[in-house]
């Protein structure tokens, strides 16, 4: 059977090349980076030269990054950590409706340490309204976090000016940058950013190692409390393999970016076009043109995206409901829901995510199964039949 | 120690929300950076830290000039002397 991989969102493969560099940091460059014999302080250098090219990926100083676990830790610290070292300055944050569970849930944890937290709604794009933003903020407002593109829906905001109005007014903003980091030119001067979360994950580096610019020595209070790692601003003996991944995933993200984006482009467009010509009743989420070059999401009437994961499974196709951390939870995606989808549509949700190691052939393998699998679902369902009847269920796959 | 007010400083090092023991780290290597008879101001939340750099001082033949009270800070000054 044929396998196609189409959820990067989720995960992307580690690249051999990147695995290569972080093999001899397992044994033999094994040492701590904070002791002082030489084993040690030539890791110490190591984790600043990756430091660099994480840095140059995203335009920023070599000393405004910090290496974290995750993308989702990177966005605990921003909110968490602008939240408590700014509290006598303000405590009213805001975050849009459609952020990822570390943003949003980060938010609800601070709600709960007596913080008031604005949720910003989207239009039916799932875009910000800059009017709407600068009408939120207060005397009170210390951070706004709102996600560069969306994992779910792949829409991509205006954050240059969300920022601007921010910056004007004295509040710090931060974006939620893992979804497009590595899937296009992202660069924190041109965004006007204070704060910005990155994921190994989304660069072709292992799971478990993450980052987050902060903006000119900016004052974070630590959410995970040790010693003098990482400046002191986040605890724990570093992940040195997982750094070295990420700096070389890094770099190679920085050489092979305009390619990779216009391979994306060219998927994409054909998988968004052959959907929509080959199935009824299906819905493009997220905005039409301002999106990840890689990402393809729709809503299908009358099908459960369970059921479409599952079959598409059996064809060995793999692909999303959503986002993977919300995918078991049964629940409508509040990003679906916040973007006004109905929620018997919201239930037919796929979304489907690629990388430079996607082929034309895997879209038309996909566009052929998925055409097969959506006939048969709908063959089943009584909601399809009662409201288009025979004729209209076997029209385009007749063809 | 010696408290002061609008203490003149050549350089600023803010080590507040930053872990112990940063306090007893960085202002060695931002001294660097000065010439002698130039005065570094450091930054910190950390109660422990007045003790410690004043310690330190003496320790690595530095001059605790004094410590103001800030808001939502201590801040020290430190004057280069070797």
């Amino acid at each position: 059977m044929k396998s196609v991989y189409m959820d990067h969102a989720s995960a992307t493969p580690v690249r051999e090349e990147v695995l290569e560099t972080m093999l001899p940091y397992f044994d033999l460059h094994f040492g701590n980076p904070s002791t002082v014999y030489d084993m040690g302080s030539k890791i110490k250098l190591t984790i600043e030269e990756q430091r660099a090219k994480v840095a140059k990926l995203v335009g920023s100083g070599t000393e405004e990054i910090i290496f974290t676990s995750s993308g989702a830790e990177a966005n605990n610290l921003a909110i968490k950590g602008v939240a408590l070292a700014w509290q006598k300055k303000g405590r009213h944050i805001i975050i849009s409706a459609i952020e990822h569970h570390s943003v949003l849930n980060s938010a609800r944890f601070l709600e709960r340490m007596d913080f008031e937290v604005t949720f910003l709604p989207v239009d039916a794009q799932g875009l910000v309204d800059p009017e709407r933003l600068s009408n939120s903020i207060t005397p009170e407002t210390i951070i706004v976090s709102i996600m560069h593109a969306n994992n779910e829906i792949g829409t991509i905001q205006p954050i240059s000016e969300l920022s601007a109005i921010c910056r004007d007014r004295g509040v710090l903003f931060h974006t939620d940058a893992v979804a497009s980091v590595g899937n296009m030119l992202v660069d924190v001067n041109e965004l006007n950013v204070d704060l910005l979360s990155i994921s190994g994950v989304s660069l072709g580096a292992p799971k478990g190692i993450g980052a987050l610019y902060f903006r000119d020595n900016l004052r974070l209070m630590p959410i995970i409390h040790s010693g003098i790692q990482e400046s002191g601003r986040r605890g724990g003996t570093e992940n040195v393999p997982g750094i070295v991944g990420l700096g070389r995933a890094s770099e190679l993200s920085a050489e092979e970016l305009g390619e990779k984006i216009s391979h994306l482009h060219e998927l994409r467009d054909r998988l968004v076009v052959g959907i929509q010509e080959q199935i009824d009743q299906v819905k493009l989420t997220g905005h039409p043109e301002n999106r990840l070059p890689g990402h393809a999401s729709f809503c299908i009437e009358a099908i459960e995206g369970e059921a479409l994961i599952y079959m598409l499974n059996q064809e060995g196709i793999c692909a999303n409901t959503g986002s993977a951390c919300a995918s078991k939870a049964l629940k409508t995606s509040p990003v679906l829901v916040a973007i006004g989808i109905p929620p018997d549509l919201a239930q037919g949700s796929i979304v489907f995510t690629m990388n430079s190691s996607n082929r034309i052939e895997e879209i038309e393998y996909v566009l052929e199964k998925l055409g097969f699998v959506v006939k048969k679902l709908r063959s089943l369902s009584p909601v399809w039949r009662k409201k288009y009847g025979k004729q209209k269920s076997a029209k385009k796959h007749a063809k | 120690m010696k408290f002061v007010k609008n203490q003149h400083a050549d350089d600023t090092l803010d080590l507040v929300c930053r872990m112990c023991p940063l306090h007893l780290m960085e202002p060695g290597d931002r001294l660097k950076c000065l010439k002698k008879g130039q005065v570094l101001e450091v930054l910190t939340d950390y109660d422990g830290a007045l003790e410690d750099i004043s310690k330190w001082c003496e320790k690595c033949g530095q001059e605790l000039i004094g410590i103001e009270e800030g808001e939502d800070c201590y801040k020290l000054y430190i004057k280069k002397v070797k």
